[in-house]
Formats: structure tokens, C-alpha cells, sequence
């Protein structure tokens, strides 16, 4: 499958109709550590796992780019610190016309377009880097996911990088219940998903949780909530009330890594989709809004 | 060009560089910028500038109430002082949720629309259910004709731009040729703002707003002072209303001229 004649240029055709360059730079997404991200009826979260390491600070994995938005990034960081410029600059310039935030679908189908010269000519090449988009406008909360073939999905909840399919598991399993979650049981529910992803040997023993919980990034956007990282000690404070949650997510048996591979051509799994209808704006209900 | 002896010979290949130059792969920077209208040279009618008004608007009034605006024109473009053009409505509705009056030069003002137009034609064609509201059009107006101005090369006009935000709160504001813009309860161009806006702002109640009636009522008395005392209008006017259920333009409507007081008054 990975060597053959017609996956020299993104600009050739294979005869079964694939694009193998661009299948080939959805796989440098699976080279970044895992990412989730989930909706409620007000707000979005970006959970990501860092990279241990005892000698470097982990990478940056959640980059916000306005008060309404925010990306999590999994693949090549310099190609994501190039989308990521361009998403400020949009957001700059559309609240600088407009005195607005930008509308997120908009700025996702902005970032399409851009993403989509990529792939189609032959001196260029696709960017290498998978995001999860969370925003927070007038249509209400958006996640979305964006993938180096320009296409972007329009998630309730979904989890990219490697060994993400613990994660996606846990997500669908929890789906129903996303909607009712406030603020702080929304954390709660992306930092089970992201102790899902990983291995099951880590997880044992009080010295690894300690470690894993310092590589986790969160941050959350929502009504009335701008776009805000949370810092340490709130993510280690989460992290405790996830374990007082306790074994509402069990994690899963050791995993095979082949399960990490999603179908050929890395389209997520249904239920996390949203379907692509008119999009009524859900009711807005009060919940409680965190307290930091 | 004076070495090109044969005119109309083609190029040897077009939309490449000169043999020697940078192709410029699109999809990277733009490495040449291209030149602003005002620096290029000037074309068979004359300079690209102006800043004289040729074809006028006089006065647009603006009136916010408690559940919408109102915008009044009279129906009047004048060239200089003749009265040429005598139905022409200067107040448009833009989408559900915004009108625009239009006044001074109205070549300009026909010029923005249709610009504004094209933007609402964008705003369909994503089909997302989301429509520009009034504060973020007067937003950019502001920029565009701020811009107009910095480069010496106006839109000579001055409009008030008015309607319903998203959460039902009404907005009102006027932006003119220097890119000034304000937000307020009451605003004017033209004459309207030193005959009218002294008329409404005596008229406000301290605690509230305007109720529709009085607003309306208000109006008929400003288009009525306005024709009486601006030599540039006349008495037909239309009003714009942006309400929570939508846009409409009402007209044209007709000042109840009584010219009877004339032989009392002395002096001014």
C-alpha cells in the first residue's frame, strides 16, 4: 500500500481515484500525541496530552487565537504555527471591519479553501497538521476538526493524534450526556477521554497519574466564558474530581496498535459527526458557569 | 515602451515573468502591490479624484425608538441648485435587519450601495443563517470611508445607518465622508442635523426611550421644519422602519405645507 508509483506528486491521480501524497500527510497527524475535544450546550473544551520528557518543556498544543477561539494541534507544530497565524490575522481583521467575532463556520471554510490550494498543486504540499477547532459565536458552541486533505468536520466531539481511538471510544460511549454536563463535568469528561488514550500500564500507580495530569492542557470557550487555558493547579483539581467520578470510564484492554488507524481515508466515525442540516441554533439553557 | 516599435505584436507569453524576474508563485506573498487609483495616471475623462459633490442628497434623519428605528429622506437629488431628480428614494433596506439613508454626493452613495449589495449577496451565498446586523455595517463603513479619506480620494457622503442587533436591541449611527462616525438616539445629516436634531433632542423623555408613535410623529414634524426653512428639499419624503419583524420602506409621504403664516412673519 505505501510504495508505488503514484504518490511522487500531490498533483497525480492513483487509478483507484486517491490522492496518496495527501493519505500520506494524514498520517503525520497520527505522529502528534492525542487531543480531544467535546461540546456542550454552551461551551467547548480542547483537552491535549503533552509529551513527557524530563529534559524540554512540552510542546505547546493549545494555541488560542481570539476571546471566541481556540485550536488544539496534533502533527508538524511550524505547519500549525503557519494556520495559526493566518487564523489570527483573519480574526484581527474581522474584528477590526466589523467590530464582531468572526462566525466560525465562516473562518473554517476560509481555512478550507487555503488548505485546499495545498493539495492540488504540484509545488506545493499539504500541510502536515490536524486541528481541533472550539469557538464560541452567535450560531452557539463549534468544534471543529480540520485535516491536512482541507476537509473540515463539523464534530460533537472527537479526539485526533496518536492512540486516539481509546479517547473516540470513550466519547461516543458518553455522547448523550454532553449535552446536560455544566462547565465543570465537561472538563471532567475530556480529561477521562484523554487517560483513555493512553496505555493501561501507565495508569497504574499514584507516580504515573502525578505525571501524566502535569502534561495535560486544558482550556475551555463558551457563553460568557472567553477563551481561557486553564493553569495547573485548575487542571490538577479537575483531574481529582475525575477520579472521584471514579470508574465511570474504564480504560481500555491493551490496545492493538493496527485500532489506531481509522478507515483508509480518515474519516471519523459517524456518531461525532454533525449531520449537515440548516443547523437551528440549540436553546439557550442557564447552567452554571465555572467559578474561576 | 519606446523601443516598442510593433504595437501589436502580442507578448511572447502571458501572465509570466520578465525573462530575468522572480516568478512569483501564487499561493506565496504578494510581492507587488498594486497601485492605489490615485497614483496612476489619469484617464481619458479627466483625474481619478474628486472631492466636489456633484449630484446631492440633502438631509437624512435618523430616529431610534423602543422597538426599532426610523429613517427619513426626502425625495429630492439636486444638481447644484436646480431640483432635477424629484423621486428618488435615498432610504434603502439592505437585509432584515438594516436600513441605510443615503445622503450627499449620490453617484457615491449608489456606489456603496451596490457594494454593500454584493456584501449581502455573499452573506446568502453561505447560506448559514447568518446576516450582517447594523453594528458591524456601520463598522466597516467607517473603515472604508476612513480609508477614502486618508488616501484624498472621498466618498463624498454622508449616511446614517440604522437597525435591529441580534439580541433586539435597536442601533442607530451616522458615518460621514471622513470616516467620523457616532451612535446615538437621534441623528442627522445635512441640514436635518442643525434644524432637527435640536427639535427631537428637546422632545426626549429623560427615563426612556421614544415610543414608535412619537418618533413617527416627530418625523412629520422635522421634514416639516426641514422643508419649510432648507432650500434643498422637498415636501416628499419616505421612511425606512426597522422593526423586530423586518424592514419596510413607507412613502413617499407628503409635508402638509401651509404657507398661510407667511405674510405674518418679519424678518427671519
Amino acid at each position: 500500500m505505501f510504495r508505488n508509483q503514484y504518490d511522487g506528486d500531490v498533483s497525480v491521480w492513483s487509478p483507484q481515484g486517491r490522492l496518496h501524497q495527501v493519505e500520506y500527510a494524514m498520517e503525520a497527524v497520527k505522529q502528534g500525541t492525542a487531543t480531544v475535544g467535546l461540546k456542550g450546550r454552551d461551551a467547548v473544551v480542547l483537552v491535549a496530552l503533552g509529551k513527557s520528557s524530563e529534559l524540554s518543556v512540552a510542546m505547546r498544543k493549545i494555541i488560542p487565537i481570539d476571546e471566541h477561539l481556540g485550536i488544539a494541534i496534533a502533527g508538524i507544530t511550524a505547519d500549525a504555527r503557519v494556520l495559526s497565524r493566518f487564523l489570527h490575522s483573519s480574526c484581527l481583521g474581522y474584528r477590526y471591519n466589523y467590530n464582531n467575532v468572526y462566525p466560525v463556520e465562516r473562518l473554517m471554510t476560509n481555512l478550507g479553501n487555503k488548505m485546499q490550494c495545498t493539495t492540488q498543486r504540484y509545488d506545493r504540499r499539504p500541510y502536515g497538521v490536524g486541528l481541533l477547532v472550539a469557538g464560541y459565536d452567535q450560531k452557539g458552541p463549534n468544534l471543529y476538526q480540520v485535516m491536512p486533505s482541507a476537509v473540515n468536520y463539523n464534530c460533537k466531539a472527537q479526539s485526533i493524534g496518536s492512540r486516539s481511538q481509546g479517547a473516540r471510544t470513550y466519547l461516543e460511549r458518553n455522547l448523550e450526556s454532553f449535552l446536560e454536563c455544566s462547565n465543570d463535568e465537561l472538563i471532567c469528561h475530556g480529561i477521562l477521554a484523554i487517560k483513555n488514550s493512553q496505555p493501561i500500564d501507565k495508569l497504574s500507580g499514584e507516580q504515573e497519574k502525578a505525571a501524566a495530569s502535569s502534561n495535560i492542557t486544558v482550556a475551555i470557550v463558551g457563553k460568557d466564558q472567553p477563551f481561557k487555558m486553564l493553569s495547573e493547579e485548575q487542571v490538577e483539581q479537575y483531574t481529582k474530581m475525575t477520579n472521584d467520578m471514579g470508574a465511570a470510564a474504564q480504560p481500555q484492554p491493551p490496545i492493538n496498535p493496527d485500532d489506531d488507524d481509522d478507515d483508509e481515508d480518515g474519516r471519523p466515525p459517524g456518531a461525532l459527526i454533525e449531520p449537515e442540516d440548516g443547523g437551528a441554533a440549540e436553546p439557550q439553557v442557564g447552567f452554571a458557569l465555572m467559578e474561576h | 515602451m519606446l523601443n516598442n516599435y510593433n504595437s501589436m505584436a502580442q507578448p511572447l507569453w502571458q501572465n509570466g515573468p520578465t525573462p530575468g524576474a522572480f516568478y512569483n508563485f501564487t499561493g506565496g506573498q504578494q510581492q507587488t502591490q498594486k497601485l492605489p487609483k490615485e497614483l496612476t495616471t489619469a484617464g481619458p475623462f479627466g483625474t481619478k479624484r474628486s472631492t466636489s459633490s456633484i449630484t446631492t442628497g440633502s438631509s437624512v434623519l435618523g430616529i431610534r425608538y423602543d422597538g426599532g428605528v426610523m429613517i427619513a429622506a426626502d425625495t429630492l437629488v439636486s444638481y447644484g441648485s436646480l431640483a432635477r431628480y424629484q423621486n428618488i428614494d435615498r432610504v434603502f433596506p439592505i437585509n432584515k435587519s438594516i436600513i441605510l439613508g443615503g445622503g450627499g454626493d449620490f453617484a457615491d452613495i449608489q456606489s456603496i450601495k451596490r457594494t454593500i449589495d454584493q456584501k449581502m449577496i455573499e452573506d446568502q451565498c453561505y447560506a448559514d443563517g447568518i446576516s450582517m446586523k447594523p453594528k458591524a455595517l456601520s463598522s466597516w463603513l467607517t473603515r472604508v470611508l476612513y480609508n477614502r479619506r486618508s488616501r484624498m480620494n472621498p466618498l463624498y457622503i454622508d449616511v446614517v445607518v440604522g437597525g435591529i442587533e441580534q439580541d433586539g436591541t435597536p442601533f442607530l449611527a451616522n458615518v460621514d465622508l471622513r470616516g467620523r462616525a457616532h451612535e446615538d438616539y437621534v441623528v442627522a445629516t445635512g441640514f436635518a442635523r442643525h434644524l432637527a436634531l435640536p427639535l427631537v433632542r428637546e422632545r426626549k423623555p429623560k427615563d426612556r426611550d421614544f415610543t414608535a408613535e412619537e418618533a413617527s410623529e416627530l418625523i412629520r414634524k422635522c421634514m416639516e421644519v426641514l422643508y419649510y426653512r432648507d432650500t434643498r428639499n422637498m415636501a416628499q419624503y419616505t421612511v425606512g422602519v426597522c422593526n423586530a419583524t423586518g424592514t419596510t420602506i413607507d412613502g413617499p409621504c407628503k409635508v402638509s405645507e401651509n404657507w398661510s403664516f407667511a405674510a405674518t412673519i418679519k424678518g427671519y
